[in-house]
């Protein structure tokens, strides 16, 4: 402050309009790509024959305007805000945790069976904790493996907790047809949790509370990674790992760590899902959230609450998605369109400011 | 017990393993060109689905089973090129760039389908199959591994091809270097952003031969999300092989040995949920790394963007 006050009232205003020039650019950075991806797949909507104009006025309205819709767009950020503070931790400590989708539809299969079991024994708030801590265990099982084998073997996370995905999916499967199957029902799905035993809705709305678990998580990892040492130590393991073994760290049981918690966070979320939104787990059901809410948290640098609001902007396109498909007839796989050209809008966004940046030097 | 080593069974999985196997052969293949040009190919399974896509359409409309075969594999180059674009001339993130692409694919392909074929789910004739003769009299694998598609016999001399590349020529040397030492190739006058170029689109042009195999000689038809994990087996492949074409050859027929374990099965007259099998590939896959992670070599500039006289 003192510094400030010796250089003088224009140095201060020049320092005020460069930060908020900094942070006008942040905003842009964020921005343009959004609007870049909506405008290309737009393109696409319009190859395909379909009025992009009608259809993503449709999806802001049931989505975003309608309240049913908003209230649906809330419900679907719980377990989105859980598996992108797993993906923060994993990938601020430099691991890639692509097995988000395996972690998280094992943990979903595992609740919904042991829901609708503990219910006559137990009261209902300790059933959703239990459900709530068990799913976070099922996750953190599921990238046991993985996390073994980076930490002690060194062999590529990316390769393994794909590989974990594929066979947590086609494992979730044969638990619902063959072990959990409710006998009551045609269609291999579990017994479902009746909504009265569900986790408690917000006020006089149908938002879940697993929104509330959503953001505590989000902010609680945000803090963690950025205000605390375990944070700063996790940061500079994926730094750069060299150093850190230099600086004294046990990188390999800070790796462990990571695996962890980001895969018990994504398991956390498929017990929000369940408890919250489902009820039951069908036999091939499986959203593939995790490598979609991907590209939203590269979008918000790895920030918490800047991934508050992508994972709530992908929610509305998300919601209103599905309420396209049935109405105009293109199918949910567009989201996915739109996340892959954001992801690239996003990478010639970060090559153009870099360019910017070294020619402005 | 007696009736599953019948003539019929053996070659029933010899077949499918070798069927199923192909495609992950051709996708393990590429990603090895990738990889020891230095370049670690996420999108690979996005390659191979929309090479299963758009052979399967050329194929469909044009009738004939080679332009379904190129077409195939333009339809991995087309997703190479932005690949080669993004991560080699742009230097953005490899692994952000290929699970964009993949799931671009995956989306693109979906849509496409939904919008051509999701009515009348058009199915190909199968694929014609040349009999070499004398070899395809042997009982058991003569018919399953000697009267197979052209394309089949193709694609074990591209193994071939490559091991001869890898090994003996001057392109293969300089594939090596970019994986190894970039600036070294740099200095030696060779430009490294060319050679791994040629790489990914190489790999690309495979993985889209390898997901055309799949719909059109496997399948016969076009299903969304079909290649289902293919693409990232093959990365798998090309790791354990640690740069030996010969080795993904082997790897690939092994785990085309677990994925069609389901068919021979179903012909032996046991019955298993599809899904119980499905686990079998990742299974085995997950045991090699567990049994030989430590083992498996990776070039040391895989990964990392060249910058030419940067530090």
């Amino acid at each position: 402050m003192s510094e400030t006050t010796q250089i003088g009232g224009d140095a201060l205003l020049a320092r005020r309009s460069g930060a908020w020039r900094e942070r006008l650019r942040l905003v842009a950075m964020a921005l343009g790509p959004v609007l870049g991806a909506i405008v290309l797949s737009g393109l696409v909507l319009l190859a395909l024959g379909v009025d992009p104009i009608a259809y993503y006025g449709y999806v802001v309205d049931r989505g975003l305007i309608n309240p049913y819709g908003l209230q649906a767009t809330l419900t679907r950020m719980g377990p989105l805000l859980l598996i992108a503070a797993g993906l923060i931790v994993a990938f601020r400590a430099g691991i890639w945790n692509l097995g988000g989708d395996g972690q998280f539809l094992l943990s979903a299969v595992i609740v919904a069976a042991l829901g609708p079991l503990l219910v006559p024994y137990l009261p209902v708030w300790l059933v959703l904790l239990v459900g709530l801590a068990v799913g976070a265990m099922v996750g953190a099982v599921w990238s046991l493996l993985p996390a073994l084998l980076k930490a002690y073997q060194g062999v590529n996370e990316i390769i393994t907790t794909l590989m974990m995905t594929f066979l947590g999916v086609s494992f979730a499967n044969v638990l619902v047809k063959l072990a959990f199957r409710d006998p009551a029902t045609t269609v291999p799905q579990t017994r479902t949790l009746i909504v009265a035993d569900r986790l408690p809705r917000l006020f006089d709305t149908t938002v879940s509370s697993g929104l509330i678990i959503g953001l505590v998580a989000i902010v609680a990892v945000h803090l963690l990674m950025t205000r605390t040492s375990f944070g700063l130590k996790l940061r500079i393991v994926g730094a750069n790992p060299r150093a850190a073994i230099h600086a004294g760290l046990n990188v390999p049981l800070l790796t462990m760590a990571t695996f962890a918690i980001s895969a018990a966070l994504a398991g956390l979320a498929g017990a929000v899902e369940i408890m919250g939104v489902q009820g039951n787990v069908r036999a091939d059901w499986n959203p593939a959230y995790s490598l979609t809410v991907v590209p939203l948290v590269f979008l918000a640098r790895f920030n918490g609450f800047a991934s508050i609001a992508f994972v709530f902007l992908f929610s509305v396109l998300s919601i209103g998605g599905e309420s396209a498909a049935r109405r105009t007839g293109v199918p949910n796989f567009f989201t996915l369109v739109v996340v892959a050209i954001l992801l690239i809008m996003l990478g010639i966004t970060e090559y153009l400011d870099q360019r910017r940046r070294a020619a402005g030097k | 017990m007696s009736g599953l080593f019948t003539e019929a069974f053996l070659t029933s999985l010899v077949l499918g393993a070798l069927t199923a196997g192909l495609p992950l052969m051709l996708a393990g293949l590429g990603e090895q060109i990738s990889e020891k040009a230095g370049v670690l190919n996420i999108g690979i399974e996005g390659m191979m689905l929309f090479g299963a896509y758009l052979g399967f359409l050329v194929a469909y409309t044009t009738g004939s089973v080679w332009l379904g075969f190129l077409g195939g594999g333009l339809g991995g180059v087309l997703v190479a090129a932005p690949m080669a674009l993004f991560c080699i001339r742009m230097g953005l993130s490899q692994i952000v760039i290929g699970i964009a692409l993949t799931l671009g694919a995956e989306g693109l392909t979906a849509l496409l389908h939904h919008f051509q074929f999701a009515q009348s789910y058009p199915r190909l004739p199968a694929v014609p199959t040349l009999a070499i003769p004398g070899l395809s009299a042997i009982p058991v694998i003569g018919p399953a591994l000697f009267d197979r598609p052209p394309i089949v016999y193709l694609a074990v001399l591209a193994v071939a091809v490559t091991a001869y590349v890898f090994r003996s020529t001057q392109f293969g040397l300089s594939l090596q270097a970019a994986g190894d030492k970039p600036a070294a190739l740099d200095a030696a006058g060779v430009d490294v952003a060319r050679v791994r170029t040629c790489a990914v689109l190489t790999t690309g042009f495979l993985a889209g031969i390898g997901g055309a195999f799949m719909s059109q000689v496997g399948a016969g038809i076009f299903v969304p999300f079909m290649t289902n994990g293919a693409g990232f087996i093959g990365i798998v492949l090309a790791m354990q092989a640690r740069g030996r074409p010969l080795w993904v050859l082997c790897g690939a027929l092994l785990f085309g040995a677990c994925l069609s374990a389901t068919t021979a099965l179903q012909v032996a007259g046991v019955s298993i949920p599809t899904d119980v099998i499905q686990m079998l590939p990742f299974a085995a896959v997950l045991m090699v790394l567990v049994l030989f992670g430590r083992r498996a070599s990776l070039p040391p500039a895989l990964g990392l963007h060249y910058v030419r006289g940067a530090r």
